[in-house]
């Protein structure tokens, strides 16, 4: 029907002989919105590096023809050039520059030799921010005085004031809560009448299947297929069973055999103040309660403070003037140090595991003991490396993380297999509790669901676990119970059958406001 | 199970800086016809270098933490400088100046490490601090005049030797105690590998692919022959070897079998995951700056001892080679990577440049010229090694 836009055709593209994209062939139509799908290290990113010229020409082998030209991009700035631009998962922002400075970063707008126009740079700013809706925002404001929803327009008016016409965005939603998705889904929405072409990368199918005209699934590095919305059949399902190269009937596995047990820990009146901030609350009157083998959700919008509460419990790394009381079998501990936390048999897995969860030069074994090297690993001060070797091997084995020894450094896994070490770094705690924030954020569904299997072993056997999680589906495919947390308090409790996403937002909105006397 | 053998092949980038010392050597060793090889000279090499390998090794841990310590040439100075003046001018005892010195040295430790950890002053500012008024305070104790000569009991540690057992070897002598500590070396290391084979046997590890470990071991053996039947043949194991031998010992178990070692190489790699992880990353922070003070006045003392006296300018700059020989030796600017053998290599490496370079009569103003162009290209190998692997 329409023309096409950008053709790749015979993409392969080997590192070290593993060949991570084998003949790709890949078609996008002019102002359309493409969504590439595919588990973890199917190649999606291979793919959209070697368009941008990440990888240039010559490295790679095929055929990239953009606007009827066969193209050879040697660097990034060749492809933007021609009005290519990619947006990677991790923003490009300098987080103390301002807005207008952030949009013209490495295209600065100058006047004779070489001196930047600052009005000009205004001016055009504008231009761009109203692309995205954001042109009431101060441009002299350093950009990380915005949220990242925001942060992420800045980064889509940065390729606007670059005159793109094919914007490619790698996870764009990946940070964003379910509101902030929205409008950013609807801005590509608007860029699509504007005539500029999308190729978007992501793992929310609700949004691709949403936004998207056509989808092309990799699967392995390479092409599965490509469906077209209004022509093949069209649903997650579908879209899962050409990722998975298999029908997945759940994507939540079934718990059973799974008892619920006594009360593991209670937490009484906790609240919080912002750590810079010292007047304002972000906790208020917390009291929760987990029992052994019982999976329990906090469920909530992002910026509800239930990475905060975590964090706050968990040896009192988020907060000041923290107060409350941590009961754990009826007893009342203190959970002030990490260490604390952790010798009351406390875990905490955090939302961002590169900055939060691993050392990612180091190897699978150092990172799976780090925890629980004092108490389990090390007679007295001295480390027992055969123990660590041994076990860490066994937690490889358990939870299925795919590397080639126990010695792989962790920088070099997939999202998913990192998410597995930190689970494992977790479990040789031998915690009673864990609190699992965001466990599955960024992985594919593959990962996703050996994660679940694990969270559901863990159950099985008297843990009682808590998991945080933005995505309302997850929360009610995993858990028993759910608390859902707004505005800093408890907004409501969900029991199994009233755990839907109508009732958790109803809880949200009831709430909203109400914390404001 | 499988019952297939695991290898693994040995860390080039760990003996890379052997071999590149060893090539080093072997240039000086033709440009001055052999004499950088002299009994004699290969005991300078231990002595002149001594203080730098101690502060090569307290200064490999700030480097781990992603951080430098610029005040120990200073803490070098202060330390002797208290030492020397209490020996000579209040004829005090030598253990109990030397205790003070090393108590100087803690107290300023402790006073770095309370800013850096506690009140989250950059490593950076707080040690050019001590840096400052550590160089003041010599000055002004000193009165800018040298303190000495120092007595024989104080010197020993620098200059002194164990005692030999003499017998005649080629056309002269050999210290027999030199040639049984080269044994004993050898038969502990044979007998660690088999050991190492073993367990790694027993639990199904990878082993080290076999001609590789001979050749690794072939090379080890013949530089601790080399070393030892050198001294030997000059006046025998000197005291600053022994002293050296404990420390680098301690420090290379600590780092690499003990938790507070993994504490350090964590925060190093991460703070905020190791925080997170139970690892009092403020304390961490405190003992390395602390050690580092402590490490830096024991380097004061055995300085001062080799030089016979105290002066106001010693130690002058010697904090940049202790982060160079760090970088040398394969070390991290950004922390979390490194390794005490490393450090020590790498001040090797520094000490044979040197000594070659002065025996071939280059000028110092050159030679700092050659030792800035090997510190980048060490590094540089370094990091697109690194680049190439992942």
């Amino acid at each position: 029907m329409s023309e096409i836009i950008l053709e790749m055709k015979h993409i392969t593209k080997a590192f070290s002989g593993v060949k991570a994209l084998d003949d790709v062939n890949f078609q996008v139509e002019k102002g359309e919105i493409h969504a590439l799908c595919g588990e973890n290290g199917a190649g999606k990113s291979t793919l959209m590096n070697v368009l941008s010229g990440v990888y240039p020409h010559g490295t790679y082998e095929g055929d990239i023809i953009y606007k009827g030209e066969t193209c050879k991009f040697h660097r990034i700035k060749d492809s933007e050039s021609k009005g290519i631009v990619i947006i990677h998962q991790e923003l490009a922002l300098s987080p103390y520059l301002s807005i207008a400075e952030n949009v013209f970063m490495g295209n600065e707008q100058l006047s004779m030799r070489g001196v930047i126009d600052w009005t000009k740079t205004r001016e055009r700013a504008k231009e761009a921010l109203a692309h995205v809706g954001l042109q009431n925002e101060n441009l002299n404001a350093p950009v990380n005085t915005l949220g990242v929803g925001k942060q992420q327009l800045i980064e889509i008016a940065k390729a606007m004031a670059k005159n793109v016409e094919l914007l490619i965005l790698d996870e764009p939603t990946a940070a964003l809560n379910d509101e902030e998705s929205a409008q950013l889904l609807e801005i590509m929405l608007e860029l699509k009448k504007a005539g500029v072409t999308c190729i978007i990368i992501s793992h929310k199918l609700n949004e691709i299947s949403y936004v998207a005209d056509s989808i092309t699934i990799l699967r392995d590095g390479k092409t599965i297929e490509t469906l077209r919305k209004g022509v093949d059949e069209w649903s997650e399902d579908r879209i899962i069973k050409g990722m998975v190269g298999r029908e997945m009937n759940n994507r939540y596995p079934v718990r059973d055999n799974c008892p619920i047990g006594d009360v593991v820990m209670e937490v009484k009146n906790w609240n919080a103040y912002h750590p810079e901030i010292s007047d304002k609350q972000i906790l208020k009157d917390i009291n929760i309660k987990v029992r052994a083998g019982e999976v329990v959700g906090l469920a909530g919008l992002m910026g509800a403070g239930r990475t905060e509460f975590a964090m706050s419990l968990f040896g009192h790394s988020y907060g000041q003037k923290i107060s409350g009381e941590v009961y754990m079998h009826g007893k009342k501990v203190s959970t002030k140090t990490v260490k604390d936390a952790i010798d009351n048999k406390i875990a905490y897995t955090s939302e961002d595991r590169k900055t939060y969860g691993l050392v990612l030069m180091n190897d699978i074994k150092t990172n799976m003991t780090m925890a629980a090297l004092r108490a389990y690993y090390a007679n007295g001060q001295i480390v027992n490396e055969r123990k660590e070797n041994l076990d860490a091997e066994e937690y490889k084995e358990k939870i299925n993380v795919k590397a080639t020894s126990i010695h792989q450094t962790v920088g070099s896994l997939s999202g998913g297999n990192q998410q597995k070490v930190v689970l494992a770094k977790w479990m040789m705690t031998h915690p009673d509790v864990l609190i699992l924030d965001e466990p599955t954020r960024g992985i594919d569904v593959g990962a996703k669901y050996e994660i679940y299997c694990a969270i559901n072993d863990m159950a099985r056997e008297g843990k009682a676990i808590i998991v945080i999680s933005s995505e309302m589906q997850e929360i009610i495919g995993t858990c028993d119970r759910a608390y859902v947390i707004n505005e800093g308090r408890i907004a409501g409790e969900l029991g199994r059958e009233e755990l839907s996403q109508e009732n958790i937002m109803k809880c949200i909105m009831a709430s909203n406001g109400k914390g404001e006397e | 199970m499988e019952t297939k053998k695991k290898y693994i092949n040995l860390d080039i980038k760990s003996f890379g800086m052997i071999a590149a010392l060893i090539i080093i050597f072997i240039i000086f060793y033709v440009m001055t016809k052999g004499s950088n090889a002299t009994p004699t000279n290969i005991n300078n090499l231990i002595m002149q270098n001594g203080y730098i390998i101690i502060l090569a090794t307290g200064m490999l841990l700030c480097v781990l933490t992603g951080y430098i310590d610029l005040g120990v040439g200073s803490v070098v100075a202060l330390g002797a400088a208290c030492a020397a003046k209490l020996v000579v001018e209040q004829g005090w005892a030598v253990p109990l100046a030397w205790l003070v010195a090393v108590a100087i040295g803690l107290a300023i430790g402790i006073f770095a490490g309370f800013f850096i950890a506690y009140l989250d002053i950059p490593p950076f500012v707080v040690t050019l601090a001590t840096m400052l008024m550590g160089r003041g305070l010599t000055y002004t104790l000193l009165k800018s005049l040298t303190v000495g000569p120092l007595p024989a009991d104080y010197s020993f540690i620098g200059v002194g030797f164990l005692p030999t057992i003499k017998v005649p070897f080629g056309g002269g002598q050999i210290d027999l105690v030199c040639v049984i500590v080269a044994a004993v070396v050898s038969v502990g290391l044979i007998f660690s590998e088999m050991k190492t084979i073993r367990t790694n046997n027993k639990y199904g590890f990878a082993n080290l692919v076999p001609w590789q470990m001979v050749i690794k071991d072939v090379v080890i053996l013949v530089i601790v022959w080399f070393f030892f039947t050198r001294l030997g043949m000059y006046n025998g194991i000197p005291i600053q070897l022994l002293v050296l031998a404990v420390i680098v010992g301690i420090y290379h178990f600590i780092t690499s079998k003990t938790v507070a070692g993994r504490q350090i190489y964590a925060m190093g790699g991460n703070a905020k995951a190791a925080s997170l992880s139970g690892v009092n990353t403020r304390k961490v922070f405190f003992w390395v700056y602390v050690n580092m003070g402590v490490l830096a006045s024991i380097a004061g003392i055995v300085l001062s001892a080799r030089q016979g006296g105290a002066n106001p300018k010693m130690g002058d700059g010697v904090e940049m080679d202790a982060i160079a020989s760090c970088y040398i030796g394969g070390a991290a600017a950004s922390g979390g990577v490194g390794t005490i053998i490393g450090a020590v290599v790498g001040a090797l490496v520094m000490g044979v440049l040197n000594n070659g370079m002065s025996m071939c009569g280059m000028s110092t103003d050159l030679q700092k010229v050659v030792k800035g162009a090997v510190l980048l290209g060490a590094v540089v190998l370094d990091v697109s090694t690194k680049k190439k692997k992942g």
